[in-house]
């Protein structure tokens, strides 16, 4: 059997947060955490703010270590072959966090070099990439702090695909675009995918988004992972007409103890 | 070899462009440095004492390479937390060896540029005659004080990397305990006395006493028309003390980076802030 591109079990991070003098909080971003993608899936975590998403992308990538539970990328264990990892993840954040002075072409060519990729290369590919996304090549050598938020965030998507990752980390990616940049980034996703065979988790507000990219969606929320499966059988189990609805059932006050939905197939 | 050589290369890449498109700044920085420096020589030049003035101007350029050395070093976290990088330089797979070095490398091709800068401002202030000078031997001395220093850089550049604003705040303490201890602009006796043994600790204490040597300050041969610098053997004792700092303080400094760093990731310090 194909071992999952994403394998996460039991996982758990929880952050002491200070109230007063000698006084901490607990907050549990992430409580007993399980799922896995499959090689070339589109997976989606729909959840509201602070429901967890990003503290889960960070785990993934890298970037934050939990307290307990087992992670796996591609079969590589997380923290400990953490190097390995970075090799084979991009990562898109919600805000697009550039060197904002500089151009695109010198963010995208100084990712390049830092994973010790051949500039002229990468140069290229990011070029191709761009125009599959709907920018014009003269905007290449604008400095970001120039161009609007969702030509920013199409460079944000250009420098995670300029490294040619396996494994794609989303984490809401469209927030804050225009329909139209949203409807180009969706495209390109969905033709990456079919064109690639890209793993993608995706984290996301937008539920129309989430039914026409991914295969299987889960739902956080306060940490924990509370329902996931296809549209269909999410709003089955929800006894609900849309997505929408289901979400709210299935993450709202009647959910009777906060449990696991499981979501048989 | 070639990955590691294209990843230092990248920060190399990075920092010639943000210099390039901050240009305006940084001439603000290096003519700060002029004027700064020169206005302390002058107060040698205004009192008529030769000695005082080449004591003042060492001080003075000694400082400014290496205070701009460590602070590169030890800024470039918090400028990266600014820009909001840092996430994306972390999850990098660079190691923390290559990512430090080309930091480092890229601040010091910028501290050698900044001290040429002024010390030519400061020979046209103060009319200098460098004649009899060991500036091979300043050179070595520097040369060696640069990995201490590179050191102190790293151990400092963890403050941000544990808190955003405080780490900034923290570096700029520290660099500002090191002008203070280390006999810049004065002999380390002047200090009071209980503030006197925190000298020996600084490496910039040892860089200012090599290089006055060098440059013949306090030496009987010296006159103004010519200096009589002493030779690399006279700085034997600091040279020795610089190069085993140095040898401690660089290792240490990246063992501490990785260790704050794994800390940074438990805690989940290493979010965006500015």
């Amino acid at each position: 059997m194909q071992q999952p591109a994403i394998y996460v079990r039991n996982l758990r991070k929880c952050f002491r947060k200070r109230t007063g003098f000698r006084k901490h909080a607990e907050l549990w971003a992430l409580d007993d955490v399980s799922f896995s993608v499959a090689e070339g899936e589109t997976y989606g975590l729909l959840g509201p703010n602070g429901s967890g998403k990003s503290s889960l992308i960070r785990v993934l990538s890298t970037l934050l270590i939990a307290d307990s539970g087992e992670v796996r990328m591609r079969g590589l264990s997380l923290p400990d072959e953490q190097e390995q990892v970075r090799r084979i993840i991009g990562r898109v954040s919600v805000d697009a966090a550039f060197y904002k002075k500089l151009s695109a072409r010198e963010n995208l060519l100084y990712t390049a070099l830092l994973y010790g990729q051949k500039a002229s290369d990468a140069e290229r590919r990011a070029m191709r990439i761009l125009e599959q996304l709907g920018m014009e090549n003269s905007k290449f050598s604008t400095p970001l702090e120039e161009m609007s938020r969702g030509m920013q965030q199409k460079i944000s998507i250009a420098r995670a695909l300029v490294l040619n990752p396996p494994l794609l980390l989303l984490d809401e990616p469209t927030t804050g675009l225009d329909p139209k940049s949203r409807r180009d980034v969706q495209t390109f996703l969905e033709n990456l995918r079919e064109r690639e065979g890209t793993t993608i988790l995706l984290t996301t507000h937008d539920m129309a988004e989430a039914e026409r990219l991914c295969a299987r969606i889960g739902f956080l929320a306060h940490g924990k992972l509370v329902a996931e499966g296809t549209t269909a059988e999410l709003m089955r189990t929800a006894n609900a007409t849309t997505l929408d609805d289901a979400f709210i059932k299935l993450t709202g006050e009647e959910l009777v103890a906060e449990e696991l939905v499981a979501v048989e197939e | 070899m070639e990955t590691t050589m294209r990843q230092t290369w990248a920060f190399l890449f990075r920092g010639y462009h943000l210099t390039r498109r901050y240009i305006g700044w940084v001439v603000v920085f290096n003519f700060y440095a002029v004027v700064t420096s020169a206005t302390v020589a002058l107060i040698g030049v205004a009192a008529g004492n030769y000695q005082l003035t080449l004591t003042l101007v060492v001080g003075a350029l000694l400082w400014n390479y290496l205070s701009w050395l460590y602070q590169e070093i030890s800024m470039s976290i918090a400028y990266e937390r600014w820009e909001g990088t840092l996430e994306y330089t972390f999850m990098a797979p660079v190691s923390r060896l290559v990512h430090l070095f080309g930091v480092s490398l890229y601040s010091l091709i910028n501290s050698v540029i900044t001290s040429l800068i002024v010390l030519a401002g400061l020979v046209l202030f103060t009319n200098l005659n460098l004649r009899g000078a060991n500036l091979v031997g300043v050179v070595v001395v520097l040369a060696v004080s640069t990995l201490a220093f590179i050191g102190l850089g790293l151990i400092a550049a963890v403050f941000p990397v544990m808190s955003a604003e405080r780490g900034a705040e923290a570096t700029h303490i520290f660099q500002g305990s090191l002008l203070l201890v280390s006999g810049v602009y004065y002999p380390i006796e002047v200090l009071p006395k209980w503030m006197q043994p925190l000298s020996a600790i600084s490496p910039a204490t040892y860089t200012l006493s090599a290089c006055r040597k060098l440059f013949g300050v306090g030496m009987s041969g010296s006159t103004p028309d010519r200096l009589a610098g002493a030779p690399l053997s006279a700085v034997t004792h600091e040279l020795v003390i610089l190069a085993l700092m140095g040898a401690v303080l660089m290792p240490f400094g990246l063992w501490v980076f990785v260790k704050v760093e794994a800390w940074a990731k438990r805690a989940g310090k290493l979010k965006r802030t500015g």
